[in-house]
């Protein structure tokens, strides 16, 4: 059986994707691993997000759909960069994996984990939420449609319930 | 370092013969040097999005492998976006240079000081994320073979061309980002760029 890392990237080639921008993260780890193994697909690591949403743009302009893959925290990265998004109606596809959510055991993460929502909204992205396994890949390809149709910036956010609750304790304790 | 190079020639010798060059201006005044060098739909001068005009290079430079791309920018762009060198170095494109005129001034907020007026060497940190070419340039008579190697050397290449701080007028390209994005891409992929 597929897992939801899988399911996103069945949808990212269906929808013809074909750079990737990624800051490393757990959440997102199986999906950067397919990414980077498709020898059609460009899989990018960036120093911090923001430069995702550059690549995106560059990638648009000539001509190749992109997906940018972050954790909520790199959503506050984006955000001035975000306004050229919505001032040039580049068409961009955000998978955000979240953190600081219900059960986070960092208070580090809370903040920027709960204002992410609406920190996006407040800059024009559509946000799509995604609370079980089996509501993410419907959502990334309605996302993936909203992009690049209606050339809309659009994030869905996958919650932590999904991901799981990064246990420091059980590390330290290891 | 001294130089007698002024910011507009630079951009009118790298630009003449452009051909097919793609090319991403960094806002402020590099948009306007491009601009001031002849305006073209195949250039996408920035009016904000301060730090990535390099990554918006790279993710052209990725979509469209052969063609040339070039981002001419800033050093106080260029030292906001630092990171985007290390990243082009893991990605190493062969199409793609990014030329900073280096004024080692904030140009459009009053002419401070940025951090290469006090030694820092843009050039080297490029060369230490990987580009394949760098360069410092800061006589006239280099900016011929400057020109040539954004059209054939193998890249990435990054070249640091120091300029003579000075206020000059600007010269503004069309400023409608959802115009210029439209007409690149219409210039670049076609009449059906939108219509898939």
């Amino acid at each position: 059986m597929k897992g939801w890392p899988e399911e996103i990237y069945g949808v990212l080639k269906a929808a013809n994707v074909r750079q990737v921008g990624y800051v490393p993260d757990a959440g997102h780890k199986r999906l950067i691993e397919l990414c980077l193994a498709d020898r059609q697909m460009r899989a990018v690591v960036l120093s911090t997000e923001e430069e995702g949403v550059g690549l995106a743009a560059g990638a648009w302009l000539g001509g190749v759909r992109s997906a940018l893959l972050m954790q909520s925290s790199g959503v506050g990265n984006c955000i001035n960069h975000l306004g050229t998004v919505r001032e040039c109606r580049f068409p961009l596809l955000m998978l955000v994996t979240m953190r600081g959510q219900k059960g986070e055991f960092n208070p580090w993460q809370v903040a920027m984990g709960q204002a992410t929502p609406t920190v996006l909204q407040a800059m024009g992205v559509v946000v799509q939420e995604a609370n079980t396994a089996a509501e993410i890949a419907p959502a990334v390809d309605e996302a993936a449609r909203l992009a690049f149709g209606s050339y809309q910036a659009v994030a869905v956010l996958i919650s932590q319930a999904v991901i799981g609750i990064k246990s420091f304790q059980d590390q330290a304790s290891r | 370092m001294k130089t007698t190079l002024h910011r507009r020639e630079v951009a009118e010798v790298l630009l003449s013969e452009r051909k097919d060059l793609l090319v991403v201006a960094g806002l402020g005044s590099t948009a306007w040097d491009i601009t001031a060098a002849g305006d073209s739909p195949l250039s996408f001068p920035l009016w904000g999005a301060m730090g990535n005009a390099a990554m918006i290079g790279l993710g052209l430079a990725l979509a469209q492998p052969k063609r040339r791309v070039l981002v001419i920018t800033g050093d106080g762009e260029m030292l906001m976006g630092m990171g985007s060198l290390a990243t082009i170095g893991v990605q190493k494109p062969k199409n793609l240079s990014v030329v900073v005129i280096d004024n080692e001034r904030y140009g459009e907020t009053g002419m401070q000081r940025t951090h290469t007026a006090a030694g820092v060497d843009l050039a080297a940190v490029a060369k230490a994320c990987g580009f394949l070419t760098t360069k410092r340039v800061s006589a006239r008579s280099q900016l011929a073979a400057l020109r040539t190697a954004i059209h054939r050397t193998p890249g990435p290449l990054f070249a640091q061309v120091k300029v003579v701080a000075e206020k000059i007028p600007l010269v503004l390209p069309p400023r409608d980002g959802g115009l210029l994005k439209a007409r690149f891409r219409k210039a670049l992929l076609g009449e059906g760029a939108d219509l898939d």
